[in-house]
């Protein structure tokens, strides 16, 4: 299985942020193999649709769980219709927040913050 | 602690409040997310510790030497933006169907500039900031790199930021993880209006919520609505500063109103911060 | 009579534009649009009558999932993230569409088309002879540069007040394009000088004819804004004074040239418009 970070940095032991479209980075730890490897948020560069762009980005890479702070609803809906699972957690590094998750810690999200999409200039 | 300032619209007095209770606590950081009206900074010198370029999103650029001027980037241009190869910078959106149709490679979209972030120490902590060019405005990608930009320098600090006007992206970029919102109202028609919309904004990211009344006594029977209206959403009427001249005799000579001991408005907004104050930091 | 179209600028919100636009078109006897299309406030003061709407509309993609191969081209050439590849179906954030069509100039398969969308209206009325016009943007709709193009294309013939969005964003510059001459109204304040510049520049990149009104006057502090204002070679139209009781007719939604002081301004700067603007 793989799950999904946020990450204010590049590393494990980098704080989880709390953003999910403009979030720095993506950790992705593949449960299975025991390996993580990191990407770039191609949410964050983008004017607008931040949160569309980050879920594509995690469908591509066949996620099943993503964990962050919050989530718009464009970007859960998404991750619902895709069957992925969404969690929340506080601003903590991230391998803490994986030990965390993994001791069924962590509260799975089941409703969306508000829809802004397209709201406001929309750029 | 992080405490936003916002309010619907714009000219609610928020950029005078944030200064206010910026001035009150010592060393705060500042964070002017009101980007299109950046007023924030006018109140202090210093130096600017950094300065790098923003780029909010993208323009077609035609590399004159390729391009044969066959017209077919107009016909694929739904924005009257560019003509036989020549671009018209402010009709541009950047969507790129010109760059698809180019048949000789000559149009290419390129990151286009569109602001400057300063990072600024005024001598009473650190403030960031940006300059929007002409024809641009605030984006939540701007916001949230000036709040980023602020980060290393809050830790074990108040850091006060004057958030975007609206309730659109940008605000939302200026309210996420923040610690508490002071949501500025006046007691005007659409004043009500706007009220209720940031409201639900804020509620839906569980933020807390102050709300202050600026002006409150120049219309007593929207006052008194706006005083119903948060009792009845269970909000935090955390101050009611009344119509002041003093004010505007503080934005014309820069100096934060707390420094005019007469000034009801004054003693008005340090009763409020006294009340923000307690509420988050009772635990 | 051909239409002239004067746009009422300011550097940004509450410096009282739409104080000025309509106070000014009542006695400048000038047609009154309204194109700040997000907050459109002029109405609550001018109160028209008779008024008939038109939608605007946007072309947005419609996909045939029957043709779609679902290669995902169209998602990684839509510059604003409006297209979403579930590997099930394309899914279409209308409201980030910009309506540029260049997903379906990439599509192989044909499965682009576009149907109409609202995402505003126009509002036409009148009051005592005067025609009242303004976009409004539908809530929760971000892209306001379709109503104002759809609001400016026929501007009503004569001398129209166009009261734009505040600031010097992409909304005020659509606005501008259809000007002939702009007032630009501002504060004696560190605040209104340094917005004003931004408004200044903006102007002066669309080399319009044009002039300073300076509301919330203040003798004793405003001298500063005169001095640039002079140094600059800029006119300035006029001066509303400020006064608590302004603020209070505001409120209500009346027009403040019910009070003799700011009547007397208004008549002023209307005269003063004339002469800048050199209209019959
Ligand atoms: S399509 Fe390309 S080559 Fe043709 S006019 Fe436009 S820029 Fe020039
Ligand atoms: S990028 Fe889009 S808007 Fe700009 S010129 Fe090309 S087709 Fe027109
Ligand atoms: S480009 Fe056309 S075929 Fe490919 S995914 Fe998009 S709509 Fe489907
Ligand atoms: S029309 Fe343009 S903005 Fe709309 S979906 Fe297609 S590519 Fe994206």
């Amino acid at each position: 299985m793989k799950i999904a970070l946020t990450c204010t940095g590049k590393e494990m032991n980098d704080n989880l942020d709390l953003r999910f479209g403009r979030c720095s980075y993506f950790i992705i730890f593949d449960s299975e193999k025991g390996v993580s490897y990191t990407l770039e948020n191609k949410g964050q560069s983008s004017g607008g649709g931040a949160g569309i762009a980050a879920a594509q980005q995690i469908i591509d890479e066949e996620v099943e769980v993503v964990i962050s702070g919050s989530m718009g609803p464009n970007a859960y809906n998404l991750m619902m219709s895709s069957g992925i699972k969404v969690y929340a957690s506080k601003e903590l590094p991230c391998a803490q927040v994986l030990e965390s998750f993994n001791k069924g810690e962590l509260e799975e999200i089941t409703q969306a913050g508000p829809s802004h999409m397209g709201m406001g200039s929309g750029k | 602690m992080e405490l936003t300032v916002i309010s619907g619209k714009g000219g609610t007095g928020k950029t005078s409040i944030a200064v206010a209770i910026a001035e009150l606590e010592r060393n705060t950081v500042k964070v002017d997310c009101d980007v299109d009206a950046p007023n924030f900074y006018l109140y202090y010198d210093g130096n600017d510790a950094s300065c790098e370029d923003f780029s909010g999103g993208k323009k077609v650029v035609v590399d004159e030497e390729l391009c044969i001027s066959c017209g077919l980037c107009q016909d694929a241009c739904q924005f009257s933006a560019i003509e036989n190869g020549l671009v018209d910078f402010l009709n541009c959106e950047g969507c790129g169907a010109c760059v698809l149709v180019c048949p000789t490679q000559a149009a290419s979209l390129k990151e286009e500039k569109t602001a400057d972030i300063f990072v600024t120490d005024t001598g009473k902590g650190i403030l960031s900031r940006a300059e929007v060019e002409i024809g641009s405005e605030g984006s939540g990608k701007l916001i949230t790199i000036l709040r980023k930009a602020a980060k290393p320098y809050t830790d074990g600090k108040i850091t006060v930021s004057d958030g975007s006007p609206g309730i659109g992206c940008p605000v939302i970029s200026s309210i996420t993880g923040t610690d508490a919102v002071l949501i500025v109202t006046e007691p005007t028609q659409s004043g009500m209006e706007d009220l209720g919309r940031v409201v639900t904004l804020c509620r839906q990211f569980k933020i807390l919520i102050f709300v202050c009344i600026n002006k409150v006594d120049i219309n007593k029977q929207i006052s008194t609505e706006i005083e119903e209206y948060c009792l009845e959403k269970n909000l935090l009427l955390a101050g009611r500063i009344p119509y002041d001249d003093t004010v505007l005799r503080s934005i014309n000579e820069l100096k934060p109103i707390i420094f005019y001991s007469e000034s009801p408005a004054n003693e008005a907004i340090r009763q409020m911060w006294k009340t923000i104050k307690k509420e988050i930091f009772k635990d | 009579m051909r239409a002239l179209n004067i746009a009422i600028l300011s550097g940004k919100g509450g410096t009282g534009k739409t104080t000025v636009a309509t106070n000014l078109a009542e006695i400048l006897q000038a047609n009154y649009i309204d194109c700040d299309v997000e907050e459109p406030n002029g109405y609550i003061f001018l109160k028209p009558e008779n008024i008939m709407n038109v939608a605007v509309e946007v072309e947005c993609p419609d996909i045939n999932m029957e043709k779609c191969i679902l290669c995902g081209e169209c998602t990684k050439t839509c510059q604003f993230n409006a297209l979403f590849n579930t590997k099930k179906d394309i899914l279409v954030f209308e409201k980030m569409c910009h309506s540029c069509k260049a997903c379906s100039i990439v599509c192989k398969t044909k499965a682009i088309t576009f149907k109409p969308r609202k995402v505003g209206v126009i509002e036409k009325g009148e009051k005592q002879g005067l025609i009242c016009m303004r976009g409004v943007l539908d809530i929760g709709e971000a892209m306001a540069v379709p109503v104002i193009k759809k609001l400016l294309r026929h501007t009503p013939v004569g001398l129209n007040l166009l009261d734009c969005s505040p600031g010097t964003s992409c909304n005020a510059v659509s606005t501008l394009r259809h000007a002939q001459g702009a007032l630009l109204v501002t504060e004696p304040s560190a605040f209104g000088l340094h917005d004003l510049r931004m408004a200044i520049c903006l102007v002066r990149k669309f080399d319009l004819p044009f002039g300073v009104i300076i509301n919330k006057w203040d003798e004793k502090n405003g001298e500063f804004l005169e001095r640039y204002l002079d140094g600059e070679g800029i006119k300035i139209l006029g001066y509303i004074p400020y006064k608590r009781e302004a603020a209070e007719v505001y409120s209500r939604g009346e027009m403040v040239r019910t009070i003799p002081a700011y009547q007397q301004a208004f008549d002023r700067i209307a005269s003063s418009c004339g002469e800048v603007f050199q209209w019959n």
